[in-house]
């Protein structure tokens, strides 16, 4: 649905976007994580036909970047860094004015589909400005919906809203991401990626990894599983340490930390081992990073 | 032509629930027209008495080129007075249009809503037209609204119709019918070269607004003597204009970029 090839943005002598080569495939909720200033937005803008790129190319739902501009928008939704109403104009009309401009057929059919999914439809004929910061960004989202575009960009989705309203916008990504449409998302929330994306692109004016959260969990930290016993020592994690699969043991209380490259197939052994030499196992876990963890680690090294 | 449609009617949607656009938009015209007005019914005993005094101390390319045989001295000073007032009345096309844009486009910006709208399918021509129609189109109106309350206040002043044919000759006409939306068109495009060019709206705002110096220029050149407005030199005006035009439309058009709008407007 979209794909890049050494997509670059320069301002001046500023590099905005370097080289990005990039597949967003159709269906995929696609998560671009990186901090302030690294080229997210740009990249939407890019995306969105909004800014030219200064080299490289793009499609975006099959049309041309550069060359069929008016088509990519006409079949994309964004929701922009920020809501950017007409705080003067009702709700309502506010939807109006972007589907005629979206050249929706059922101008009043489609507002109130949205305004009533998103909870807004009560509200409808106050102007926008009256409207809180979380509703402004439903608002937004509504708009962006209006035209049923299959590819969705959504810059900080969530950003500046309270938990339950950040709590709303997630469910109701999630279930556009049922309805099969191919979601672009640049965001700060990483806890946020990691519920919703499908993969995840670390960026930093270049694109530095992408994969799925638990790939690139395990491709920055490796797979650890955690041993609960009654007592760990030493004595049993030498005996762990015997077993040629095992990376790396660490005792840590009464807990076994062993690092493994494959769990699922090799957990078995050692519990084997650890019963054999007397050991109390009280329960098995993963250790699980955080997206957080696995993000700064990478930026960090970038 | 639908989403030109659709701008406009959002434009005025949104700049006419501001009161500056609005005072603007209603008491300039009101002002421009109750001016003229004022003097002609002031002086409308001035025919009868004084009139070889007053036709002596007129400039002679007034007698010979606004005053039409058969109106006294008096008379003429009427319509030499009424006519100072023509280049004051062209204020109202221009500073109509250059407040409502600076709402209009500067707005967009600091609202934040002119990504949004940039986002969507339509052209930047289809923007650039329905923002222009939405600034003239009232300035437009407003003129012509002003000067028909003017024509018809002179009617019921005036008793003397040969005055009134003076003063609503061929200079008004062209004036309020051709200049005036040439001028419009010309303070909406250089409200947009400025607004794209500069970084703070309230700047933008301001540095529009020098647009009305070369009217006012006018006005006083005029009231000092400097030239005439007669037919010959108002036609000359409107085809000055209609060049002007065409050349702050096509730069308005190529500075107006959605790049530089939005990287820029910080």
């Amino acid at each position: 649905m979209i794909h890049t090839e050494n997509l670059t943005k320069k301002f001046g002598t500023i590099m905005a976007v370097e080289c990005l080569s990039l597949d967003v495939r159709e269906g995929e909720v696609f998560g671009c994580l990186g901090p302030n200033g690294a080229g997210k937005t740009t990249t939407v803008r890019m995306l969105t036909s909004l800014i030219g790129p200064t080299d490289g190319s793009a499609t975006v739902n099959g049309f041309v970047l550069g060359k069929q501009d008016t088509d990519i928008r006409r079949t994309v939704g964004v929701l922009t860094e920020t809501p950017g109403m007409y705080d003067n104009l009702s709700a309502e009309y506010n939807m109006q004015i972007f589907a005629e401009l979206y050249e929706v057929q059922d101008v009043k059919g489609q507002v109130e589909k949205y305004l009533r999914m998103l909870g807004l439809w009560e509200r409808r004929f106050d102007s926008a400005g009256t409207f809180s910061k979380g509703m402004k960004q439903k608002l937004a989202i509504a708009r962006a919906l209006l035209h049923e575009p299959r590819i969705l960009f959504l810059d900080e989705p969530t950003a500046g809203l309270d938990p339950e309203a950040s709590h709303l916008v997630r469910e109701f990504i999630a279930e556009l991401k049922k309805e099969g449409r191919t979601i672009f998302i640049c965001t700060h929330n990483l806890d946020e990626a990691d519920r919703l994306c499908d993969r995840v692109g670390v960026f930093k004016t270049r694109m530095l990894v992408v994969d799925t959260p638990a790939n690139l969990r395990a491709s920055v930290f490796g797979r650890k599983v955690v041993f609960h016993l009654r007592a760990a020592d030493e004595g049993l994690a030498g005996a762990v340490r015997k077993l040629l699969f095992v990376r790396e043991v660490k005792v840590v209380e009464n807990k076994l930390l062993v690092n493994l490259d494959d769990p699922e197939v090799h957990n078995p052994d050692i519990i084997r081992t650890l019963i054999g030499a007397g050991a109390d196992l009280q329960f098995v876990g993963e250790l699980r990073h955080s997206l957080e963890e696995v993000y700064l680690q990478l930026v960090k090294a970038a | 032509m639908n989403k030109i449609k659709t701008i406009i009617r959002k434009e005025w949607a949104e700049v006419f629930k501001n009161r500056m656009v609005i005072f603007t938009v209603a008491f300039l015209p009101l002002l421009m027209t109750a001016l003229p007005l004022g003097i002609i019914f002031a002086t409308r005993d001035a025919s009868t008495g004084t009139g070889e005094a007053i036709d002596s101390q007129l400039p002679s390319e007034m007698t010979q080129s606004m005053c039409p045989q058969g109106l006294n001295g008096a008379e003429c000073f009427q319509v030499f007075m009424i006519s100072e007032f023509m280049m004051l009345f062209m204020i109202v096309p221009v500073a109509i249009p250059v407040t409502i844009a600076a709402y209009s486009i500067v707005g967009e910006k600091t609202t934040r809503s002119l990504e949004p709208l940039l986002a969507t399918p339509i052209t930047t021509i289809e923007l650039l037209i329905g923002k222009c129609l939405a600034a003239v189109i009232p300035a437009v109106l407003a003129t012509y609204a002003a000067f028909g309350i003017f024509a018809l206040g002179s009617w019921l002043i005036v008793a003397n119709k040969m005055l009134l044919t003076a003063l609503l000759d061929a200079r008004w006409l062209i004036a309020i019918f051709i200049v005036g939306p040439l001028l419009a068109v010309m303070a909406v495009a250089f409200s947009l070269m400025i607004s794209s060019r500069v970084s703070d709206p309230r700047v933008a705002e301001q540095v529009s607004m020098v647009i009305i110096v070369p009217v006012l220029a006018g006005f006083f050149g005029q009231m000092a003597g400097l030239f005439v407005l007669n037919k010959q030199v108002i036609s000359v005006v409107a085809v000055v204009m209609l060049a002007l035009d065409a050349l702050l439309v096509y730069l308005a058009t190529r500075v107006f970029q959605r790049e530089s709008i939005l990287t820029r407007w910080k």
